[in-house]
């Protein structure tokens, strides 16, 4: 370990650290602007100047490595005198415009001129301008503020893996941008506004919307995909003004898919704001007492049957607390007929490792091996395949794919898109198998795609022999792995928000409904079903958005968004984490737990618990998982057993698809959303194939 | 003796004729007092009194909505909000001031970087309901059409100080 001395101050780093990380070690600030820990050094700022014994000029500390016996100073005269000069050089160009910019009040630029800054320029000829350039409906662009840092150039062509921004021209020329005019084809271009250091770019949506000083911060979770990204809401008033992602190192580091950061104008258009009932073919505003009056007549009627007439499905985006009080109320009327797996996805709720990303993020990083199966990791979860692509650059890592083709920022080995092929490795009769073989930490991850099918079930056991045989399942690593796609899986699932004895699973409560066999069915949120084969059942919704549940319902209770509750979701990668309340939810919506609660009371049903905390103690008591929070599978201390899943059968032959077919519209949320339907004209694939002679 | 010397003044109305004639040198003297409301002291080119919004001299508004009075108001008597459907233009849709929480500080104009908002010589604005000193854009700029030339005169004679 060398030892450097900053300072006056003697220390031991590690070997490989450049300076600027030795000075952070010794407690020491370094300005800078082009510098960025998960970013390769350019070093062409020139901010991180220092003083080095014995070099008469300064050194760029963000490129230099530390080596044994240096000595490094970052207060002497010298040193600030050259960052005063290589400041004064960054803000020869850039315009003195703050006040209409909207990166002031979080600039690097403003804060390091604040402290390093004369207040007078010497230079006396006109400021250059740059025209701006056109990035997509996303990340807004005012390229005269830009300085060359190349943070974004960098993030696009590293971390995100679309190697489409670049610097044109030399000098005063020298200009950033996509070399054609062309919108960012990335699910992670918003972290570039982060990345800018300046307001060269920023967010398109909130531009103009608010300053950054009076919004209020609330840390919470993202629960449009099922990584469960953590992010922070920022508000003002009763408004969600915009959505920034949060330092979590085990799950998305510091980005988030565009869908998180964008989707949030939906949670302020086409909101249920208080109930409704259907009168003569039309829904009726009512009150909270109407609408469960309603409910429990409707209810009242059918008591005979025992409760096997009533039915519930969970949506994409139900919370814990929801799911958990929703059950309780089948259970009261003893009705076996639940599921939270909306899309149909043969997961098997017995063994919790068989239906969770068992690796854990940050885990992807120790593999070497990882089979893809009916999955597109890139739209199902962005921040995954980032992972995987941090994994893929570090080298040694091959990837292969069984499902459909699709571009993934790395490369991978295709080898096809037939279930038999899970079959052939099996046997040992593809070639892939040798490479499996060799592996030492291999994974695969599992898709909705691969489940959703009628032969989901035997897909899920043939891979499951499939890590037996390869050793995927070891002492300290599991490299199998199921990709959801929905939020509130995998904690119905904890949950056993699951069809109990004889019950039904979604295909059998839709097809009971419109046989007459179920003539209640209850939607927590559940939007992505085929609600015309709802029949003439009386389907009672309970959610946040006028989507395709709400269109179909006969009662409509109003609940809460993510961002309007205190929650818990678990994530793909069984981590139970909790959002917080944010903004109020709109008009007499209330948060789902508390609507299901009074429900349970209209129903003479009561619920034995009356309090947040009541009912996650009652939580704990069905699945111990949930006194854990933030904890991934992989990291308990009570390890997931690895028993038999799935059911072993005879898979056929069609293709495996992608379970996510357009990225920016998957939940009510994003449906409601204008900025996502903005990307989907720019991004989704359809268009992008349209050629410019097509009309 | 000091007696005597009383009694000889009283006799002579020696006291009464100095008041008297005290009387008659302020008489000739030039007034102090105004004839308020027709007459007004002279005021400070740094006075700070009812506020306006100016505009550039092509009828342009000079905010840009960049909150930073909003930012500084102490009382928090600014309100402003700005429109992003109308972004690239940056203007504020909404300009609200409480005339009965300001404190007229004047750290609004200090932190203007336009000189848009800004506090005139004006300090007869008393209103008789509390509401009318509720201001809103469209009174601030009125304020500032038809205050325009006081308040620019007084920004150059204060120029040089700055």
């Amino acid at each position: 370990m060398p030892r450097v001395t900053i300072n006056d101050i003697e220390i031991k780093v590690d070997a490989g650290l450049t300076v600027l990380q030795a000075c952070e070690v010794a407690g020491i600030e370094i300005p800078r602007f082009c510098y960025h820990e998960r970013l390769s050094i350019s070093g062409n700022c020139r901010m991180c100047l220092v003083e080095m014994e014995p070099s008469p000029r300064p050194i760029a500390s963000c490129a230099m490595p530390v080596t044994d016996g240096m000595v490094v100073r970052t207060n002497t005269p010298m040193v600030e005198k050259a960052r005063r000069s290589a400041l004064e050089f960054l803000l020869i160009n850039h315009p003195l415009d703050c006040p209409v910019c909207g990166q002031a009040g979080e600039c690097d630029l403003q804060d390091i001129t604040v402290a390093y800054g004369a207040n007078q320029s010497r230079f006396q000829e006109n400021k250059r301008a740059v025209p701006d350039k056109d990035f997509g409906p996303l990340v807004a662009s005012a390229m005269t503020r830009c300085i060359h840092c190349t943070r974004c150039i960098r993030f696009s062509t590293e971390v995100a893996g679309v190697e489409e921004m670049g610097a044109t021209g030399r000098g005063e020329n020298a200009e950033v941008g996509t070399y054609v005019e062309m919108a960012l084809s990335s699910e992670l271009s918003g972290n570039m506004i982060d990345m800018c250091p300046v307001g060269a770019l920023t967010s398109g949506p909130y531009a103009f919307s608010a300053r950054n000083w009076e919004l209020r911060h609330t840390e919470t979770i993202d629960v449009l995909d099922a990584v469960g990204s953590n992010i922070r809401v920022d508000s003002r008033g009763n408004e969600v003004m915009r959505v920034l992602p949060r330092l979590n190192e085990d799950v998305n580091e510091e980005w988030i898919s565009d869908k998180a950061r964008f989707a949030y104008d939906g949670l302020k258009c086409q909101r249920l704001d208080r109930p409704y009932v259907r009168e003569n073919g039309r829904l009726r505003e009512t009150s909270w007492d109407e609408a469960f009056a309603a409910i429990a007549d409707r209810i009242g009627k059918i008591m005979g049957a025992k409760g096997r007439k009533i039915a519930a499905i969970a949506g994409d985006l139900a919370c814990c607390e929801s799911i958990q009080a929703l059950k309780d109320i089948m259970t009261a009327f003893k009705s076996p007929h639940m599921d939270c797996r909306q899309s149909g996805a043969q997961l098997d709720p017995r063994v919790r490792a068989g239906y969770l990303f068992n690796t854990s993020i940050a885990n992807i990083e120790d593999a070497d091996l990882c089979l893809l199966i009916g999955s597109n990791p890139r739209y199902e979860a962005p921040i995954i395949n980032a992972r995987l692509r941090k994994r893929y650059l570090m080298g040694g890592f091959s990837v292969a794919l069984v499902g459909s083709k699709a571009d993934l920022t790395y490369s991978y080995e295709y080898l096809g898109s037939s279930p038999h092929i899970l079959e052939q490795i099996l046997s040992r009769s593809h070639m892939f198998a040798e490479l499996m073989d060799v592996a030492q930490k291999p994974m695969l991850i599992l898709g909705q795609g691969a489940l959703v099918r009628p032969d989901g079930s035997a897909v899920l056991a043939t891979t499951r022999n499939l890590a037996n045989k390869f050793g995927l399942v070891s002492h300290g690593w599991n490299g199998f792995n199921v990709l959801h796609t929905a939020a509130s899986c995998v904690g119905g699932l904890d949950l056993g928000f699951v069809p109990e004895e004889d019950g039904r699973n979604v295909a059998g409560i839709l097809q009971g409904a419109e046989s007459g066999e179920v003539e209640v069915v209850y939607l927590l949120g559940a939007d992505e079903i085929n609600t015309t084969e709802l029949g003439s059942a009386f389907v009672i919704y309970q959610g946040h958005h006028g989507d395709a549940g709400a269109a179909a319902a006969d009662v409509v209770l109003p609940g809460a968004a993510y961002t309007e509750k205190d929650a818990t979701y678990v994530s793909t990668e069984g981590r139970v984490q909790q959002t917080h309340l944010a903004v109020h939810p709109p008009g007499q919506a209330r948060p789902d737990w508390m609507i299901l609660r009074a429900l349970s009371h209209a129903l003479g049903k009561k619920t034995h618990y009356d309090t947040l905390e009541e009912l996650r103690a009652h939580m704990v008591h069905t699945n111990a998982v949930f006194a854990e929070v933030d904890v991934a599978a992989a990291n308990r201390t009570a390890r997931t057993e690895w028993t038999a899943f799935g059911t072993t059968g005879e898979m056929n032959a069609s293709p495996f698809i992608n379970a996510v077919e357009n990225f920016y519209m998957t939940d009510p949320i994003s449906r409601a959303s204008k900025t996502m339907a903005r990307c989907t004209n720019t991004f989704h694939v359809p268009y992008l194939n349209i050629t410019g002679t097509n009309g | 003796m000091t007696l005597l010397k009383r009694g000889v003044r009283s006799v002579l109305f020696s006291e009464l004729l100095s008041g008297l004639m005290l009387t008659l040198v302020y008489f000739f003297r030039p007034k102090v007092t105004l004839n308020y409301p027709f007459e007004k002291g002279p005021l400070s080119p740094r006075f700070r009194g009812e506020h306006a919004l100016r505009r550039y001299r092509n009828g342009e508004e000079r905010c840009i909505a960049c909150k930073l009075c909003e930012a500084i108001c102490p009382a928090q008597a600014i309100t402003v909000e700005a429109d992003p459907n109308v972004a690239g233009n940056c203007r504020a849709t909404r300009y609200d001031l409480d005339m009965t929480k300001c404190i007229y500080c004047g750290f609004c104009q200090e932190a203007c970087p336009v000189d848009a908002i800004v506090e005139g010589p004006n300090f007869e604005f008393t209103t008789e309901t509390r509401a009318e000193l509720m201001y809103n854009k469209e009174k601030l700029l009125a304020n500032g059409d038809r205050w325009e030339a006081e308040i620019a005169a007084n920004i150059e004679r204060d120029a040089p100080y700055r």
